[in-house]
């Protein structure tokens, strides 16, 4: 623990001991640190320890072109960039009234699901490694892979894209792009039952995660807890359903939702969600080919551009929850201030910390991969 | 898909399911070698044939890890726009967005479909990296991301102008241009990518991308404060220039360049006159130097220098032969073109620093050279190019055919001149043009009808003049008939001029690229006019010196020859202007500057030296 986050405690009764975990650790999910107070093997307290990937995005932005931020980001979320640069773009469009013409927004939400599903193939490897199945990780990752490989294709980047400027999108389909999408749709629904062979239905899994971490719908909206983690209480609530942007208003797909809001119920929603981005993306597949038109709306010179003044709060539903953007424009060719509220500031501090309470050291890190916090968005 | 079912145990059956994956394929890739997308962004690619070094890359980049590197190889050409830099690339910094190749002016910026750059220990620089159109490691995996028409971050068209129609043109000498308003202003200084090859370009080196800028801001005093900090003639140049400034451009390397010209137009039009006298004032001496200073002739580069001097706090006074200052801008460049208030707005300007003009004062005739000598620290001759030449053809000493430069000035001093009702001209430079249009005006007016020809030696694509003269002239209905030499001029039996006999330009130039136009003498024309003008050149009327003066300076091929400073071999004799670097008013505005710094250096010694 860093010295500036160290309250030292006088003198802990003989029969607690404290355990840090992290900054680099297995069971952590990046560079983060979470410090224990045990007594036996059960957690007493929790403190959450963010800060080590500080690199100060929200003040970087400022001294940044407002095209110059395109590049900047999509580097605060590593498994989820594509909603950060749309979420930016869309604030950034709201203030400067650019129309993203149609094309542009079936291919944005393209992007997302795609992806939304590499974000969770990610969790689903995280999570069972915490278990110790690492078959589970080595076939997330490579299945990740795969969708990454489309990535590359239409966006030129395998992880952070930067293919989105406010206005629209950089580049165009490249040809054949549409067959390649479904059949690698098909493949992942193919793998899917392996998933539920290997880890969905697994005895050991299941046993290991219900009761774990678990908080009701009333704590989850005290705490702050949106997207999947939400969802998992029961509450069905979904930015792209609830207060839709881009074209979600024109496609059709549910909301996964389960009852217990344990690491099981996580587990399980997000699980669900892949089958429902896999569904909106067959939606995309099927609709684009028939939306001509351009990708980008005219810009100005990025050079010289300047965005009138005034304020935006731009959300969408990231695969870790409720992503928003508060840009502030004085008029001038760079923001005067960004603001992001990301989820996994409410996931990783104080949910965390409090549903590390009573837990089992063994389980600890099952809490922080079902929460999927992401450290850099943290520390933002 | 069915629910799951996570309550079950399972049968113990199930693993026999795993026996499928003998059959299938590896879920983790083999490690092969594999052929990155058609899209992807790799590393950089740069073709030097069309990079010009104009360092638009480096701006955008967001993690400056972009250095021009200068490359003593490379050629180095302000006027076409090319420095000799290139882009250099710090991979430690790169971040691959390819912001670099979407804005690249000339598209000469691409990214590779190469994946992986490694290094031994010993080369641990190696990520600092020049790209050439090879590739990095001189292997070329194909270019990846790349610059399309309609991914383009750079607008290649600028706002049009809005003139008056050819006809309703013609009916006055009424300015037809009629500039820009705010907004159109804004969105064109918005093309500006800053790259400075204007400034690098403009004989005055104006500050082009600064007061361009300014304009985008809307901060049009900044504006006018940049424009003066160089020109002191920015209503006129605003109209009339040259503009080397628009041929640099960088984005004129692919699309239209940004209309500097109007922009500072836009600029001076804008401010109040009162403002920008206050503003050109700025910085003026509050001192008298002593110094006296004499200026022949009220023109760009005489009045350029006398601003300068002036606002050091010299004396200066300037001798001008005709009513009104300005020179050949306003007795050679019709008022269509430079209405003549806009001349008296600049004049105003550098009078307000304390500029003295004695007006109808001909040099020569007035006042002599000795007495300039005797009464005045140092003269400057900047008496321009005010006699035209001839062809010399057949049949041009005839009284009916006239030099452009006379007839300008005639109508700019509202002679009464006798109109004809057909005219041809000789020459393709804008002399020809400008008197060829306003001819056609004056010929509207007393003759109902245009009746005008313009021949010129040069073929179509090398006519002298601005393609935008030869456009609007085009546009007014003037014949221009390019690759035709005059042979003759006819004249009847009663001594009348009946018109121009000429013949097909063969070739211009011989090999050693001299001027020795070759004629094919079959194809012959004859065109009908009352008189014919030569617009082909002109030349200075140096007589003002007197010849013992002439006899005591040096010359060189029929110029008064001085040095790299503007000094002639008369230590107290400096020359500026046509007369030293041809027609030109930004040229003439330069060569004011030059001199004034030189005579200021001068009159600096020999204050120093008198204690």
């Amino acid at each position: 623990m860093r010295p500036e986050n160290y309250q030292a405690v006088s003198h802990p009764p003989s029969h607690e001991f404290e355990l840090n975990i992290g900054p680099n650790h297995p069971g952590i999910e990046g560079n983060y640190a979470l410090k224990l107070k045990l007594e036996g093997d059960i957690v007493v307290a929790a403190k959450a320890d963010a800060g080590y990937l500080h690199r100060g995005f929200e003040k970087l932005m400022e001294g940044r072109l407002w095209m110059q931020n395109i590049a900047l980001v999509p580097r605060i979320c590593v498994p989820d960039p594509a909603h950060m640069e749309i979420c930016y773009a869309l604030g950034v469009e709201m203030l400067g009234g650019l129309e993203v013409p149609e094309r542009a927004q079936w291919l944005r939400v393209m992007q997302l699901e795609l992806s939304r599903i590499t974000a969770h193939l990610f969790y689903f490897g995280g999570a069972a490694a915490t278990m110790g199945m690492y078959s589970n990780m080595f076939w997330g990752v490579a299945d990740r892979d795969l969708v990454l490989d489309l990535f590359e294709e239409f966006t030129g980047g395998r992880v952070y894209s930067m293919y989105n400027v406010p206005g629209g999108v950089r580049r165009d389909l490249p040809e054949g792009f549409i067959g390649r999408l479904v059949s690698l749709l098909d493949y992942l629904d193919s793998r899917l039952v392996d998933y539920d062979n290997l880890f969905f239905t697994n005895y050991v899994m299941v046993h290991r995660t219900r009761g774990t971490g678990a908080m009701n719908q009333q704590q989850a909206l005290e705490w702050g807890v949106t997207g999947p983690n939400l969802r998992s209480t029961g509450l069905a609530f979904d930015v792209r359903r609830d207060d839709p942007y881009l074209v979600y208003d024109q496609l059709e797909f549910d909301i996964p939702v389960e009852q217990a809001g344990d690491a099981l119920s996580r587990i399980l929603v997000r699980r669900n969600e892949l089958v429902q981005s896999i569904r909106i993306l067959r939606q995309v597949a099927e609709r684009l080919p028939s939306i001509g038109g351009p990708v980008r709306c005219p810009l100005p010179n990025p050079l010289a551009w300047n965005v009138p003044a005034g304020e935006s709060y731009a959300r969408v539903e990231s695969s870790k929850g409720e992503l928003a953007y508060f840009t502030v424009s004085n008029g001038g060719d760079k923001p005067w201030r960004v603001h992001i509220r990301g989820p996994s500031q409410m996931h990783g501090v104080q949910v965390l910390e409090n549903l590390c309470i009573g837990a089992r050291i063994e389980d600890v890190a099952q809490i922080i991969f079902t929460l999927d916090a992401c450290p850099p968005e943290v520390d933002r | 898909m069915a629910d799951i079912d996570y309550k079950s145990r399972g049968s113990i059956l199930n693993p026999l399911r795993n026996l499928s994956f003998l059959t299938r394929k590896p879920v983790t890739l083999p490690l092969e070698p594999r052929e990155a997308s058609a899209n992807y962004r790799g590393f950089h690619l740069n073709d030097w044939e069309k990079c010009i070094g104009c360092s638009t890359c480096q701006k955008i980049c967001d993690n400056e890890a972009i250095t021009m590197i200068h490359i003593p190889d490379l050629p180095e050409d302000p006027v076409r726009g090319v420095r000799a830099r290139r882009p250099a690339i710090d991979y430690g910094r790169c971040c691959w967005c390819g912001l670099c190749v979407d804005i690249c002016p000339t598209a000469s910026l691409s990214l590779s479909r190469e994946y992986v750059h490694t290094c031994e220990e010993h080369e641990l620089d190696s990520y600092f990296i020049l790209p050439d159109p090879h590739g990095m490691h001189r292997k070329f995996y194909g270019e990846g991301w790349h610059k399309t028409a309609d991914e383009d971050l750079i607008d290649l068209k600028r706002q049009e102008m809005p003139e008056q129609p050819a006809g309703q043109r013609l009916q006055s000498f009424g300015e037809f241009v009629q500039g820009y308003d705010m907004q159109q202003a804004i969105v064109e200084a918005s093309r500006c990518v800053q790259c400075g090859m204007c400034h690098d370009s403009c004989p005055a080196h104006m500050n082009a991308p600064e007061y361009i800028r300014a304009i985008w801001e809307q901060d049009l005093e900044e504006a006018v404060r940049q424009i003066y900090r160089t020109n002191p003639f920015a209503h006129v140049c605003g109209r009339v220039c040259t503009r080397r400034c628009e041929a640099a451009c960088s984005i004129g390397v692919r699309g239209e360049p940004v209309a500097i010209r109007w922009l500072k137009r836009y600029a001076m039009d804008t401010v109040g006159h009162e403002r920008i006298r206050e503003i050109a004032g700025e910085g003026r001496g509050d001192y008298l130097s002593g110094g006296r200073v004499a200026v022949i002739g009220a023109g760009p580069a005489g009045l350029t220098a006398a601003f300068d001097l002036a606002k050091h706090g010299h004396s200066v006074t300037v001798y001008e032969a005709q009513p009104a200052a300005g020179g050949m801008m306003r007795y050679g460049i019709p008022s269509y073109r430079l209405p003549y208030e806009r001349i008296d707005d600049d004049v105003d300007v550098i009078r307000a620093m304390g500029v003295d003009i004695q007006f109808n004062t001909r040099i020569g005739r007035d006042i002599s050279m000795a007495q300039l000598q005797a009464d005045y620290d140092a003269v400057l001759l900047a008496i321009g190019l005010w006699n035209g030449r001839s062809t010399r053809v057949p049949g041009s000493d005839h009284q009916q055919v006239r030099s452009a430069v006379e007839l300008l000035r005639e109508i700019t001093l509202d002679e009464s001149l006798p109109v004809p009702k057909s005219a041809v001209v000789i020459g393709g430079g804008n002399t020809a043009m400008d008197i060829a249009r306003s001819m056609a005006r004056l010929q509207l007016v007393q003759h109902g009808q245009a009746n005008i020809t313009v021949t010129a030696l040069e073929d179509g694509a090398h006519l002298l003049a601005d393609p935008v003269e030869i456009r609007e002239t085009a546009e007014e209905g003037i014949a221009v008939l390019p690759g035709r030499g005059p042979r003759r001029c006819m004249v009847d039996e009663h001594g009348r001029l009946v018109g121009l006999e000429t013949v097909r330009v063969v070739s211009l130039l011989d090999e050693q690229g001299r001027f020795a136009p070759q004629y094919d003498d079959d194809d012959v024309q004859m065109h009908v006019a009352d008189m014919v003008i030569e617009a082909i050149g002109q030349q200075a009327d140096t007589s003002l010196l007197g010849e013992e003066l002439i006899e005591a300076l040096e010359w060189e091929r029929g110029r008064l020859k001085t040095d790299a400073e503007g000094r002639s071999s008369a230590g107290w004799l400096w020359a500026a202007g046509d007369v030293v670097t041809g027609p030109d008013v930004i040229h003439a505005v330069a060569d004011g500057h030059r001199v004034a710094a030189s005579i200021e250096a001068c009159l600096g010694r020999e204050r120093y030296a008198n204690g």
